[in-house]
């Protein structure tokens, strides 16, 4: 299993197209909100989403999706899936 | 001089109803359209519930020809025919025999011909073009529909499909209204229509705006102001409304349903936090008050209004938006209901088959009972009183009444009907 860093790394990665112009992703931290940190609308966080489950060959359902506000709770969330894979 | 313009007919195919009969007892019922559909818990829909019309034989036998049945099998045709010469024939008007300059056909769509489209595909990639048949255009293009409705009435004047989303029937009616109250057209066949099934509400699934969680109580699903809503539940058909100037309508002693006050269109420009999907609420109420001042109609005045309201986290901020603009006390707001809550949201038809709606019951003294809305969102609690919001259909004179649309692109319509007086 990857480390924290590793993850927030990865994200950063994945959001960068997404984010808000003017948004450093190398700031972002488990702490950062999607919608009013990085100006992610909800159509976005759809294809975010998209993205996640690509990279790490997982399926994020939809109750998971709906809590996952921030980096952090998405880092949670794919460890957990990863787990159960 | 802005010439006054008047409705003399209405048709509709809904999931509640097809035509005017069906879909008004179905309002006074409190009858839902929304069922389930197993093809889409096949598919691994996550909304696996809709609003679909049930056509028999018998209604498309009432206005297609046996060779425009041979030939059109797109629902968004047949839907859009149906209730589009439901209207015309409801108005007591003929199938002109030389073309007629003075009326035209504004009739719009989001998407059109998507079952014959997905056919036509697959034969194109095995290389069997030349065997598409010669209603493959008619269907998929977007003006398939008000091109076969003109065609039937025999319309001269303006003949298009509009589109702008969610907005689409509400602003057809408008478009249709300016044209004629600046005196370019004496009568306008308006409206829109909406195909439904997996190829349509796929993309709107897969964007989780969408109910998932009444699958197994479909009528229970859609709940606009409502404190659980969770998501719109999708839905088709389409509406129609003959608009004539009063002048022709009085000359031919047509029945008139109401009078068209005036109404706005505008956009949020997807800025001060519009998006594609949300709506900037800056242009909302700007749609709204401006609609109010080209109606000649204050906040005070309205008595009724069919909310846009598709059951998503939006509906408070839209409430928020009427009371701002109509400055109406809680207890005195105006009854207020959405027609989602029975037939879905019907994407490009919601506003026609809502307006013919509002015009229904504005018509005929009711207001139908906002189903699914028994736990009220509290924030719309505040500012309406549960009274306004009725839980079951209730007689009410409605002398003026206010329909909006707020659609995908961030883009707006509101209209204002009146009881027709000389």
């Amino acid at each position: 299993m990857k480390t924290k860093q590793e993850f927030i790394t990865d994200l950063q990665q994945v959001v960068a197209p997404y984010a808000d112009e003017g948004v450093d992703v190398e700031q972002i931290t488990e702490a950062t909100n999607f919608t009013e940190d990085l100006g992610v609308d909800s159509a976005s966080l759809v294809d975010i989403v998209l993205d996640v489950e690509e990279k790490y060959q997982i399926e994020i359902d939809n109750e998971s999706m709906e809590r996952m506000f921030t980096v952090g709770a998405a880092i949670e969330i794919i460890e957990e899936k990863l787990a159960a894979t | 001089m802005r010439r006054r313009v008047v409705i003399t007919g209405l048709g509709v195919v809904a999931p509640n109803g097809v035509g005017v009969n069906a879909f008004t007892n179905a309002l006074r019922n409190g009858v839902s359209g929304i069922t389930h559909f197993e093809e889409l818990d096949r598919l691994n829909f996550s909304c696996q519930i809709g609003g679909m019309p049930t056509l028999t034989e018998e209604h498309k036998a009432a206005y297609f020809s046996p060779l425009q049945r041979r030939g059109y099998k797109s629902t968004g045709i047949l839907y859009g025919g149906i209730a589009g010469m439901e209207a015309w024939e409801d108005a007591d008007l003929p199938r002109y025999e030389d073309v007629n300059f003075n009326v035209g056909v504004i009739f719009g769509a989001g998407i059109l011909g998507s079952e014959v489209y997905r056919t036509a595909i697959h034969k194109v990639d095995e290389g069997q073009a030349r065997r598409l048949g010669s209603t493959v255009v008619p269907q998929i293009m977007t003006s398939g529909i008000s091109a076969l409705l003109a065609g039937n009435i025999g319309a001269g004047n303006v003949v298009t499909t509009n589109s702008s989303a969610c907005s689409t029937g509400t602003e057809a009616i408008l478009m249709a209204y300016d044209r004629i109250s600046a005196g370019k057209a004496e009568c306008i066949l308006a409206g829109s229509t909406s195909e439904g099934g997996p190829y349509v509400w796929g993309g709107f699934d897969a964007m989780r705006v969408m109910s998932y969680k009444h699958n197994h109580e479909p009528t229970k699903a859609s709940r606009p102001m409502s404190a659980s809503a969770s998501g719109f539940v999708p839905g088709c058909g389409a509406g129609a409304l003959v608009l004539e100037s009063l002048e022709r309508a009085q000359q031919r002693g047509a029945t008139i349903y109401a009078e068209v006050a005036g109404g706005h269109i505008n956009s949020g420009g997807q800025r001060n936090g519009g998006t594609m999907t949300a709506p900037n609420a800056v242009a909302i109420r700007k749609c709204i008050s401006e609609a109010l001042i080209n109606s000649h109609v204050t906040g005070e005045e309205i008595d009724y209004i069919n909310g846009h309201l598709t059951a998503t986290i939006k509906d408070p901020n839209e409430i928020e938006s009427w009371s701002a603009v109509l400055g109406r006390d809680r207890n005195s707001f105006p009854f207020i209901n959405s027609l989602k809550a029975m037939n879905g949201h019907c994407l490009a038809a919601s506003g026609s088959i809502e307006s013919v709606s509002a015009i229904l019951q504005m018509n005929q003294n009711f207001v139908f009972a906002a189903l699914n809305s028994e736990d009220l969102h509290p924030e719309i609690e505040q500012l309406v009183s549960r009274e306004r919001i009725p839980l079951k259909t209730q007689a009410a004179e409605l002398k003026i009444v206010a329909k909006a649309s707020f659609g995908f692109g961030d883009v707006n319509s509101c209209i204002i009907f009146k009881q027709f007086a000389e």
